[in-house]
């Protein structure tokens, strides 16, 4: 409710603060695995604040911030990549994998009950118990990007399909084959970390 | 009455009836054969728990001067 004496615009612009504040984590978390890089995510959040509220009058629905300032960040994420490659001269698609690579639902699962693990305890939670909160971001750092922020907004940030085809401007489709792609290369990777740091047991590893 | 499903078909919809993706019929008949199919179950669970740990990960707390640089540009922006 706007409170007497305050304009529609002081409103709305005490509605964007309260917003940003509360979203000022999940921002900065979003920000530092597209950057990978602290000073610079907390740059790109920064960077992401004077946009929006230089773009505040423009917001139709109040319902749709979240999603409305993930897409800002995300643009300006983009736009920041392609002023730095155009400079080196790299395309930034030349570093990402095309779309039709196939995408296995579940691998690491499949290859914690190979037959060769002859094992007699719960594998799966074992293996959970021995990754480190810091095995996993290296992990998902490691994706290429156009696979790691769709992995970030769903299963970091909870965001559903059509909210991440909004904030990312792409399909439904795509997003839910990239997701598919982006777990499935994030479980190769959680299983090449675990057998290159030695965190399975000899009854797990393969001969 | 909901319609059985088979392992093959559970394994086709299960991450997305984990992301909340599927309707209402696929749903029950995703939790009807998950509560009789051993082998779904565990495959399930794994995916569940493997995924809370992702989200655990990727938990981040600003630091304070991130706070007061926005602050700061709250005020700037000024009113």
């Amino acid at each position: 409710m706007q409170q007497r004496g305050m304009t529609a615009d002081d409103d709305l612009r005490s509605f964007c603060e309260r917003e940003i504040t509360a979203l000022l984590d999940r921002l900065f978390g979003t920000a530092l695995r597209l950057t990978r890089n602290r000073s610079d995510a907390e740059d790109l959040v920064a960077d992401t604040v004077v946009k929006v509220l230089d773009k505040l009058p423009g917001l139709r629905d109040r319902s749709c911030f979240a999603g409305w300032i993930f897409r800002i960040l995300y643009n300006t994420y983009t736009s920041q990549c392609r002023a730095r490659s155009a400079r080196r001269e790299d395309a930034l698609s030349s570093l990402q994998p095309a779309d039709d690579e196939e995408g296995d639902a579940f691998w690491l699962f499949d290859r914690l009950h190979q037959p060769f693990l002859l094992w007699w305890g719960d594998q799966e939670q074992l293996f959970l118990d021995q990754l480190l909160a810091e095995d996993l971001v290296k992990a998902i750092d490691a994706l290429p990007e156009n696979y790691r922020i769709v992995v970030v907004l769903a299963d970091i940030e909870g965001f559903s399909y059509q909210e991440i085809a909004t904030t990312l401007d792409l399909p439904v489709g795509t997003v839910r084959s990239r997701l598919a792609r982006g777990r499935s290369r994030l479980q190769k990777a959680l299983w090449d970390h675990a057998q290159a740091a030695g965190l399975l047991s000899a009854r797990q590893r393969p001969e | 009455m909901t319609k059985q499903i088979a392992c093959e078909e559970a394994l086709k919809n299960l991450l997305e009836y984990l992301d909340r993706e599927i309707d209402a019929e696929q749903s029950q008949q995703m939790d009807r054969h998950l509560s009789t199919c051993r082998s779904c179950y565990s495959r399930m669970e794994f995916e569940k728990r493997l995924r809370s740990h992702v989200k655990a990960a990727g938990k981040q707390e600003v630091s304070e001067r991130l706070k007061s640089r926005i602050d700061r540009l709250f005020a700037d922006k000024g009113r």
